[in-house]
């Protein structure tokens, strides 16, 4: 079969079929539609696989879900720093309030920027859930009860849920394969996400917690409360490859932990959330 | 022609995707060109070109983006080996801790892509660090700033570039350590910068970079000649 004689036949119902199939260029508007015109199943196998790639793996269907996934972890940090930093004599004045302010505004920018992405791809945004953020499930009782009464207790939710944005963003990349401008998005914000983790690290640091800016085995300094949001960090091999002391260079342990930091699924992530949501 | 010969038999080698999407790529930059004649001396010459270029080939596809990114890891490595072989007057013990830590991180990434690569891998680049007081701590940081801003916009502009899912997760894991490096340096630059105004947009989204515009900046401190012709552009 001449792979190419096909494609001459598709570009005739459509146009953009090469922009499809290199999933560099394709723009994601170029995708909704698209199924109207050819009936893919009637593609010989090899074919139907490749459009799979192009198409299916890449539908508007997951590219939502990821997005409205995102909006929903946005959500819950944006209405956490805003509530926070509302909160009379929780944070202290100066270099803390400024800081918790910046990331603040970054967490509203994320919804705002989420809403706004959803919206363009024709669909209607999630709406915010009802937060408990002393992870009682609606009882407002739980762990971090004293959450905006105690400036550790803040900070310490703060870094899990930093922390744990990170590991979702990261969880979800592959997932937004071949959407160029929407995976460089995502991207964009996890390493957001992940300057906020070090700076709320470095203030857990300065109030004596025994962390660095980054995740040491999983290790949280924190508690069994959070666990789940670290578990699995301890990863010292990638793709096969043992990273301590690798090829004879002094690569301690923590340190082959600390160089790589470890996603976690969408399940994973939603049982680590859902004390904090009613 | 020969070269186009040849990519074609070493995709397919590769896997089948990527042979389907090399054709492809290929036939449409011929539409734009205007398929014929002078469309196809137009390629060949490109490809002519970008062989002949001397310096340390990073390769195409998915292998050419980890060299590339091999190529910042060895320049970072370099750096923090410098920095803690003798550290700038007036380190204190945590910030000596922190910087230690930041090269361990650094020569693991190194490493990890040599034999990730493998056969694959570019040789070891030369380093030019005569721009950098490494006596000086405002040198110093000023320095891993631009490299740690700079490493984190190059792995947030190169995963478009990735079609493995495998390696594009792998670059995951890196990128949020970089940015934490990041905001650590910056932070220790300025208390509060990071991540401020300077590498955050009024989005919330911190910058990406293309390879190119990457290799240009990383250019002045790496004194090895790199051919990233054969790097995805988009």
């Amino acid at each position: 079969m001449n792979i190419l004689n096909i494609l001459d036949e598709i570009e005739k119902v459509d146009g953009e079929v090469y922009e499809r199939l290199n999933p560099r260029r394709k723009a994601m508007g170029e995708f909704f539609g698209f199924g109207k015109k050819v009936a893919i199943a009637s593609l010989p196998f090899a074919l139907g696989s490749m459009f799979k790639k192009a198409y299916s793996q890449t539908s508007t269907t997951d590219v939502e879900g990821v997005l409205q996934f995102a909006l929903t972890l946005e959500y819950l940090e944006a209405e956490f720093y805003t509530r926070a930093v509302a909160a009379a004599g929780l944070i202290p004045a100066g270099a803390a309030t400024g800081a918790i302010t910046t990331i603040r505004d970054h967490e509203n920018q994320h919804v705002a920027f989420l809403k706004t992405t959803i919206s363009s791809l024709g669909k209607t945004p999630v709406s915010k859930p009802t937060f408990d953020f002393s992870a009682g499930n609606g009882s407002m009782v739980g762990p971090f009860a004293d959450v905006f009464l105690n400036y550790d207790t803040f900070l310490a939710v703060a870094q899990t849920f930093e922390d744990t944005g990170v590991r979702a963003y990261k969880g979800q990349a592959p997932a937004l394969l071949g959407t160029g401008g929407v995976l460089t998005a995502a991207l964009n914000i996890h390493s957001v996400e992940a300057r906020h983790a070090s700076h709320i690290r470095q203030m857990r640091k300065a109030r004596g917690a025994n962390v660095k800016p980054w995740i040491t085995g999983k290790e949280s300094g924190i508690g069994a409360a959070v666990q789940a949001s670290y578990d699995g960090e301890e990863l010292d091999t990638q793709a096969n490859i043992k990273i301590t002391n690798i090829n004879g260079q002094n690569i301690s342990v923590s340190a082959a932990t600390e160089a790589f930091d470890e996603p976690l699924t969408k399940a994973q992530i939603l049982a680590i959330v859902d004390p904090f949501i009613v | 022609m020969t070269n186009l010969t040849q990519g074609d038999e070493q995709g397919l080698l590769k896997d089948q995707n990527n042979f389907l999407s090399t054709k492809v790529h290929r036939r449409s930059f011929l539409q734009y060109a205007g398929a014929g004649a002078a469309g196809i001396a137009l390629v060949a010459a490109g490809c002519k070109k970008d062989k002949m270029t001397e310096g340390v080939y990073l390769g195409a596809g998915d292998v050419g983006i980890l060299n590339y990114a091999y190529a910042l890891e060895q320049l970072e490595a370099a750096f923090y080996l410098q920095v803690a072989t003798s550290f700038y007057s007036g380190a204190t013990d945590a910030e000596k801790s922190l910087l230690s830590d930041i090269r361990d991180h650094e020569v693991a990434h190194r490493e990890f892509f040599k034999n990730a690569l493998g056969v694959n891998a570019i040789t070891n680049l030369e380093v030019d660090f005569s721009s950098i007081d490494f006596s000086s701590r405002a040198s110093v940081l000023a320095t891993a700033k631009a490299f740690e801003d700079l490493g984190v916009s190059a792995y947030n502009g190169a995963g478009a570039l990735i079609k493995d899912a495998g390696y594009l997760a792998l670059a995951g894991k890196i990128v949020s350590v970089e940015a934490r490096h990041a905001a650590l340096i910056r932070d220790l630059i300025s208390n509060g910068t990071f991540a401020n105004s300077e590498v955050i947009d009024s989005n919330g989204l911190d910058k990406s970079r293309m390879p190119m515009e990457v290799l240009s900046i990383a250019g002045t401190y790496i004194k090895t000649k790199i051919n990233a012709g054969d790097l995805p552009t988009s």
